[in-house]
């Protein structure tokens, strides 16, 4: 179906107008990453400028880079894993097996998504205090599993209820129990829509700053707190903060892009099945 | 040997009762075709009977067992479902297997057994396709493949042809009775469809508003329809009910219908003088003759090749419909008048049950 001229180039410069939008920030930083510190705060602001790696050295040189990366890679992958072996099966009891209040408990789930973390930064820090989960990859994997939860759940869900009951139904008269019917079903079967619930998860779970940045010292520290200790002390450091801002979201935007894919393929499944 | 017993089963959701105390005796190696409108409750009976759904309270057996609480992969049944429900990823040949490989039979047996199953069903050559690559009846024969390949002691369909065209659907049936001559298994096939019923069928299980309505062979329900519903629902095209008042005189009984028109009715119903009677005449014992008790108009006359249905319009507002062969008896417009012989008609009280089979109803049980 061919649209009219117009409202193609309209749909077209909107498009990229958003895109420009959106991605104006990240760009901005990438540059100040490589600007000398009066560059990066010079009025007006600088297009032009002869690129340096200095602020990258001076900030790998300050902090263990390696040490924040791991912790990322750890507590956003593990969060992940432990989310799915929740929230798989609830979504399969959910989808499958719901009861009366099934729909209230989903809406119950995302609606804890809508207060504000801070609500219960005291409660949440003094359980980590008592159960010795301060500043360590443990506490922060089960509590980015539980602030992600809800968001598993609820994808997991919107997948599995696109796969027949009956297919399942069949699958219980042919042999199979639930476990069967996960190995050789529903996972086959909503693998693309799995994968990119876990993609979110990495991605929400890598991103995370504010429990990283209250619950963690130095033990921990993901790069999001990375980040956060090039804010402080000695005033701000434009250049360097974006040096390291760079270094932080730079894995993920390339993990990002790598999957995307795979990303936008799950998250239509349901609309393009 | 299978045979399947219900004893006073019932289904509740929530408070809402949908199957309303069935008993059922299945003979071993029956065909048994379960009809009846849409939502009466044919799904949920055979779901009980799989053991996908719990029965709310009364008993299941198979083989004389109590089946109730035994798990669905263990009651030795294989459903083919409305929507053949096969596995989407995977092969003809894997779906069909599938129970095999649950069960921990080895390959090379699982093969032989598919290889079998495929011949009977003439799917040999699209054993390696998935079932999206396959056209409906195929997917269909699949299904059916693959409840054939367990082997199970009982087969459960529902409404199986229901998603295909009519020339397939057609072909199908003629498929399904020859496959349970083949195979020599207990069927249970729920079906809306009475041409189902009729063709299929062993024993018709009549099923209305979460209750059984008639139990017997496809003629008798046809000749001996215990109720005006199952008189409606049995046979196409539908059965003549005209509604009437029962008028007894010393020497004869009279249904006076709405018009005043009088039908002599052959025998005197156990029924009160002004009582509410139903007399039920099928289609081809309905007569288009000069001398005829019933006066009408003809509205519309369809030739179906062999046979040619006429739709009347009777005096009393009432629609009849007469079946003949191919010659047309009258005209679109043409008033008639129509003759019924007494011996054919089927009477209904003022509740609907038969009147003729009045003292059966009223045994106890
Ligand atoms: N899971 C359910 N919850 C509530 N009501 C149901 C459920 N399944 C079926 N019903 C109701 O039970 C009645 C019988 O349904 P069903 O057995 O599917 O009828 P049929 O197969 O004869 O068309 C219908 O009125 C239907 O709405
Ligand atoms: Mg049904």
């Amino acid at each position: 179906m061919e649209r009219p001229l117009t409202q193609r180039i309209f749909a077209a410069v909107a498009g990229w107008g958003l895109a420009i939008i959106m991605f104006f920030p990240i760009l901005w930083m990438a540059m100040t990453a490589f600007k000398r510190e009066p560059e990066a705060i010079a009025s007006p602001p600088l297009i032009f400028f002869e690129p340096t790696l200095r602020n990258f050295e001076q900030v790998l040189d300050r902090a263990d880079y390696l040490h924040f990366f791991f912790n990322s890679v750890i507590v956003s992958v593990g969060s992940t894993l432990l989310g799915l072996a929740v929230g798989l099966p609830a979504a399969y009891a959910l989808a499958f097996h719901p009861g009366k209040r099934a729909k209230d408990l989903l809406v119950w789930m995302l609606s804890t998504k809508m207060m504000p973390a801070v609500g219960v930064l005291v409660p949440i820090y003094l359980m980590f205090k008592s159960a010795g989960l301060l500043d360590s990859r443990i506490g922060l994997v089960v509590l980015y599993m539980l602030v992600n939860l809800p968001i598993i759940i609820w994808m997991l869900f919107t997948f599995f209820r696109e796969v027949p009951r009956e297919i399942l139904e069949a699958a219980r008269l042919d042999g199979a129990r639930p476990l069967r019917q996960f190995i050789h079903l529903l996972i086959p079967l909503t693998a693309p829509g799995i994968a990119s619930t876990a993609l979110l998860s990495i991605i929400l779970a890598w991103n995370e700053a504010f429990w990283s940045i209250n619950l963690t010292v130095s033990n921990a520290t993901p790069l999001t707190a990375f980040i956060a200790s090039f804010s402080s002390p000695q005033g701000l450091f434009w250049a360097k903060l974006s040096a390291a801002s760079l270094l932080a979201i730079g894995p993920i935007l390339v993990f990002g892009w790598i999957t995307q894919r795979q990303l936008v393929r799950g998250l239509t499944f349901g609309a393009v099945k | 040997m299978a045979t399947v017993t219900l004893n006073n089963i019932r289904k509740n959701y929530g408070s809402l009762e949908v199957v309303k105390g069935v008993d059922l005796e299945i003979r071993d190696r029956e065909f048994i075709v379960l009809v009846g409108p849409s939502g009466c409750g044919k799904t949920t009976l055979l779901r009980m009977i799989a053991g996908l759904e719990t029965i709310t309270s009364g008993d299941l057996a198979i083989d004389g067992k109590r089946v109730n609480d035994v798990q669905p992969d263990e009651r030795g049944l294989a459903m083919v479902f409305q929507s053949y429900a096969l596995y989407p990823h995977m092969s003809v040949a894997d779906n069909m297997g599938f129970a095999l490989r649950m069960a921990g039979v080895p390959k090379a047996e699982r093969q032989s057994k598919v290889r079998d199953a495929a011949r009977i069903l003439q799917l040999e050559p699209y054993l390696d396709r998935r079932p999206g690559q396959l056209s409906g009846g195929q997917r269909q024969r699949v299904a059916i493949g693959r409840a054939i390949v367990r082997n199970p002691k009982v087969f459960l369909f529902d409404e199986p042809l229901s998603n295909l065209d009519a020339a397939l659907r057609m072909q199908m049936r003629i498929e399904l009775a020859r496959l349970h001559h083949e195979l020599d298994a207990t069927m249970i096939y729920v079906t809306h469809d009475q041409v189902e019923a009729m063709t299929l069928a062993d024993r018709i299980v009549v099923v209305n508003g979460g209750r059984i309505e008639q139990v017997g062979a496809p003629m008798e329900i046809y000749a001996n329809p215990v109720s005006t519903f199952v008189a409606g629902f049995i046979g196409a095209p539908k059965m003549n009910l005209l509604a009437g008042k029962l008028q007894c005189t010393s020497d004869a009984a009279q249904a006076i219908l709405e018009d005043g028109s009088a039908v002599t009715l052959p025998t005197r119903p156990g029924l009160a003088n002004g009582d509410a009677i139903t007399i039920g005449i099928r289609p081809e014992a309905l007569r288009v003759t000069a001398d005829g008790s019933l006066a009408g108009r003809v509205t519309v006359v369809e030739h179906l090749g062999g046979e040619t249905l006429t739709h009347i319009e009777l005096a009393s507002g009432q629609l009849a419909t007469v079946k003949t062969d191919e010659r047309a008896p009258a005209k679109v417009g043409q008033t008639v008048r129509l003759g019924v012989d007494p011996r054919r008609l089927h009477l209904f009280g003022p509740d609907g049950r038969a009147v003729s089979r009045r003292s059966e109803a009223l045994q106890p049980g």
